[in-house]
């Protein structure tokens, strides 16, 4: 098996505004999006040779970016892999580049939630057409059972468990105003988010991340490539995908107080990165927290924690932006927003910001190595990614 | 001799206070959740009929109802599968009357006397609405009976059977209404009920040669609670110790399941050597003559009559009651992009309403639903079905919403462990969000999951096990 690492650099990216954006449709995301990402790396829309497009519901074809972008004959690929679908977008196109296919691609992941009467369209990993006997539940469902799985391993009453929630939730809050283009810029306090209404048992609403309109792209090249362009490209170490067959929903070994696709995804990526102590050699990680819960078993699960220790983790501020290694430093899910196939690439915006020294009033002092993770779909059949980012 | 061989009943866990339906009103009526109808009470009824019989022997199902939810498809089919009955069995809706109940079980007995069954199963119930301020409102209950006929380990015999007819506008609903109509009671009493029961039970009485002295038990159907002590006193019975009490203040008139259910009351208080006489109404009255057995002390541990009325949770207010029956409309989750199909329903019949799972041949692992390649061992396709639908279970994990607009909110949902094997990720039924946690005992309900294009689609939930 091949790896990625020190194949592809990122020379320019770009991220709209995040938020409830009325007056936008996925077009405009796409033209605002990629068209920061065209200036930052200083091209025309002419340069670029090959294209992904990450969407879950906003259009279903590569032919969308074209349009949008007057692109000139040239192949876009339309990527579906749930909330990891930026990143896979992403993934994509390095491939192509790394296999010396493509010499410049763009990667842009858009989605127009607010279109969609309460967000976004949650039913739709399954085929359209069915018996109808599953549930239909929005996502929280499936992330409260696995605060109810972990709160139940690591004996944690609910308010002891609703705490600890709540720090990380308090914490991405605060990290969110620091982020002009996060979708939310409000402190909340403990109190807040404990007492916050019920959503899913036992995650309440600042439990969750927000539902969003975004876009973000990526333009990707060869370090050859790269070096002529600009001097503060950002290499890709690793990009690692892997998808859950259910096995936790047949078989009764698995508890529910992991998620054993991230734990999977970490691996491979460090393997791929060659990082052996990731809470050591990583600086910053920007992580898929669409709930409280998910940020807490992704310490554990990417071994930044050890194991069923994430909470100690959280008392002692370890993932605040002064701590040890800062986590969601732009806001996160939570703040920034959740446009379900932009947020891979967000993700990776600000990885390339802060490792570039570009984050303004939220820069880390130290940035050299930078991960994001992605995790979607439901308990078993997730999809994840996980990508790790250097400088030259 | 040709008889019950077994029997189970059902009665929902919610009971309204009639105190919210009318000031003073006493008692409380048996009332289905939102998520349960005629098919899925029959279905509970069965399974209760069931427990312990080998289910490859039932040979036909016959399914009773006034309420089923279509005009134009079979019902009996759906109870058959969900109780996982063979499917090389002969199955008939008993519909349009609250006598359907007592139609199928004469059509039952004769068919097992014609030899051209061994086993029958007979299954009634109903769910009949009044309209709102209506005495009907307070009287009727939801619930369901089931009785298998057969002619060996019979627990009562069928003696004797008579059956008349009458042509009456006492109690109806045309094709399309929702709530039943009446003529005046005055006139429904006498002409109806009292004078067709009354010809049913002497005519059986005199076709026997007995008299109201030979039973231990006389099991009348009855529109309301006073009426039939006047009927078996008429007819010479003792009311006090011979008359079957209709259960009005526990449960209330279950319209075709109620003489059935009355019947399994009686049939559970029981001995060997008793002769009950059992009379149903609607539009003519079917009265049957049962001789106890010493049979009937092996029919313990079902959940019957008793055990279903002393497990309740009453209700106290009437916006539920109203809600549940769909009588005032209710904020529906917005439609998502998922479409019925009726060939995924028909590929996973045995899957959704048997819930079978598969046990891998190789390494023995019980999965649900059905996989092509097992999820411990990778073996493809080596797979034998496995019946779940009887299996107790316990929460692994679990999620309460309050937010996705449900009749009853939380929505709980649970991950399950079999015993025995198997893992299931289902909503869950009757349950109070005060007693969800990890490792809470369970059993399976089969319930109505939702209606579209006209079609009802019905699943397994998990349920607290009843007391």
């Amino acid at each position: 098996m091949g790896s990625i690492k020190d194949k592809v650099a990122i020379v320019g990216m770009g991220c709209t505004q995040f938020g409830e954006l009325w007056d936008k449709d996925y077009k405009d995301l796409m033209v605002d999006a990629s068209y920061e990402a065209f200036e930052d790396a200083g091209i025309e829309p002419k340069d670029i040779q090959a294209a992904w497009y990450g969407s879950r519901e906003s259009g279903f074809t590569g032919s969308h970016l074209a349009n949008a972008l007057k692109l000139e004959y040239i192949p876009v690929t339309r990527v579906e892999n749930f909330c990891a679908g930026g990143t896979d977008t992403f993934r994509n196109a390095c491939y192509g580049v790394a296999a010396g296919i493509y010499d410049i691609a763009l990667a842009c992941g858009v989605e127009k939630t607010k279109d969609h009467f309460g967000g976004f369209n949650m039913d739709i990993t399954d085929p359209f057409d069915r018996s109808m006997v599953e549930w239909e539940l929005p996502p929280v469902s499936q992330f409260a059972q696995l605060a109810n799985g972990y709160f139940n391993k690591y004996k944690w009453s609910y308010e002891e468990g609703k705490k600890i929630l709540a720090k990380i939730a308090v914490k991405n809050h605060h990290n969110g105003t620091l982020s002009p283009k996060a979708h939310f810029h409000r402190e909340i306090t403990l109190e807040q988010a404990i007492n916050a209404p019920m959503i899913s048992y036992p995650l309440g609403l600042f439990d969750a991340c927000g539902v969003s309109d975004g876009g973000a792209a990526a333009i990707v090249t060869t370090p050859e490539i790269a070096k002529s362009m600009r001097k503060d490209y950002i290499l890709v170490k690793a990009l690692s995908l892997d998808n859950g067959g259910g096995q936790g929903k047949l078989r009764s070994d698995y508890d529910f107080s992991y998620i054993p696709e991230t734990v999977e995804a970490g691996k491979l990526a460090y393997k791929e990165a060659g990082i052996k102590t990731p809470r050591q050699e990583i600086d910053i990680a920007v992580v898929h927290d669409c709930f409280t819960i998910t940020e807490l078993l992704i310490y554990e699960d990417l071994e930044f924690s050890p194991r069923g220790k994430g909470p100690e983790d959280v008392e002692a501020g370890t993932y605040e932006l002064t701590g040890k290694l800062p986590v969601n430093t732009d806001g996160g899910l939570k703040c920034f927003g959740h446009p379900l196939s932009a947020s891979g690439l967000r993700m990776i915006y600000e990885v390339y910001k802060q490792l570039q020294g570009k984050a303004g009033p939220r820069q880390i002092k130290k940035a050299d190595i930078g991960l994001t993770h992605n995790v979607g779909g439901v308990c078993s059949y997730f999809n994840c990614a996980v990508a790790i980012f250097g400088k030259p | 001799m040709v008889g019950i061989t077994s029997y189970g009943a059902y009665v929902p866990l919610f009971r309204l206070n009639r105190e919210v339906l009318a000031k003073g009103a006493r008692g409380e009526k048996a009332m289905g959740s939102f998520d349960e109808d005629s098919i899925t009470m029959a279905v509970a009824a069965a399974s209760d009929c069931l427990n312990g019989i080998d289910r490859g022997t039932v040979e036909g199902l016959y399914f009773a109802t006034t309420t089923s939810p279509y005009k134009e498809k079979l019902a009996a089919p759906i109870v058959a599968m969900a109780a996982d009955l063979r499917e090389d069995i002969f199955t008939a809706d008993f519909a349009h009357s609250l006598r359907a109940g007592t139609s199928a079980l004469r059509a039952a007995v004769d068919a097992v006397k014609a030899g051209s069954a061994k086993k029958v199963m007979v299954a009634a119930a109903d769910c009949r609405l009044g309209t709102p301020g209506s005495a009907f409102e307070q009287n009727f209950g939801d619930g369901a009976g089931a009785l298998l006929i057969g002619d060996s380990d019979v627990v009562a015999t069928i003696e004797d059977i008579y059956s008349v007819y009458n042509e009456i506008f006492d109690v109806w609903r045309a094709d399309g209404d929702t709530f039943v109509r009446s003529w005046e009671d005055r006139f429904t009493s006498t002409h109806g009920y009292l004078e067709v029961v009354a010809a049913a039970v002497s005519g059986l009485m005199k076709k026997s040669g007995s008299s109201p002295g030979d039973f231990a038990k006389v099991v009348l159907y009855t529109p309301d609670a006073r009426r039939v002590m006047g009927l078996a006193g008429s007819l010479g019975f003792d009311v006090k110790t011979q008359l079957q009490d209709p259960l009005f203040a526990d449960m209330g008139n279950t319209g075709t399941a109620f003489p059935i259910m009355l019947l399994v009351a009686a049939l559970e208080e029981a001995k060997a050597g008793d002769r009950i006489l059992f009379a149903s109404y609607g539009n003519g009255s079917d009265a049957f003559i049962l001789q106890v057995t010493e049979q009937i002390e092996k029919l313990k541990g079902r959940r019957g009559m008793k055990g279903h009325l002393a497990s309740k949770k009453v209700i106290n207010d009437y916006k539920t009651y109203l809600t549940w029956h769909e009588i005032l409309p209710r904020e529906q989750a917005k439609e998502s992009v998922r479409f019925f199909s009726a060939p995924a329903a028909w590929r996973e019949r045995e899957t959704n309403l048997r819930l079978q799972g598969v046990k891998c041949k190789v390494c023995g692992t019980i999965q649900f639903p059905p996989q092509r390649v097992c999820a411990k061992c990778h073996t493809k396709d080596q797979f034998e079905p496995y019946r779940l639908s009887d299996k107790k279970a316990k929460i692994v994990s679990f999620a309460m919403d309050y937010v996705t607009p449900a009749p009853a909110l939380p929505t709980i949902t649970t991950t399950i462990d079999f015993e025995g094997g198997g893992r299931m990720e289902c909503y869950m039924t009757d349950g109070e969000p005060e007693q969800v946690k990890v490792g809470l005992p369970l059993e399976m309900s089969f319930r109505r999951i939702i209606d579209r294009d006209g079609a009802r689609i019905y699943f397994w939930k998990s349920m607290p096990i009843r007391a």
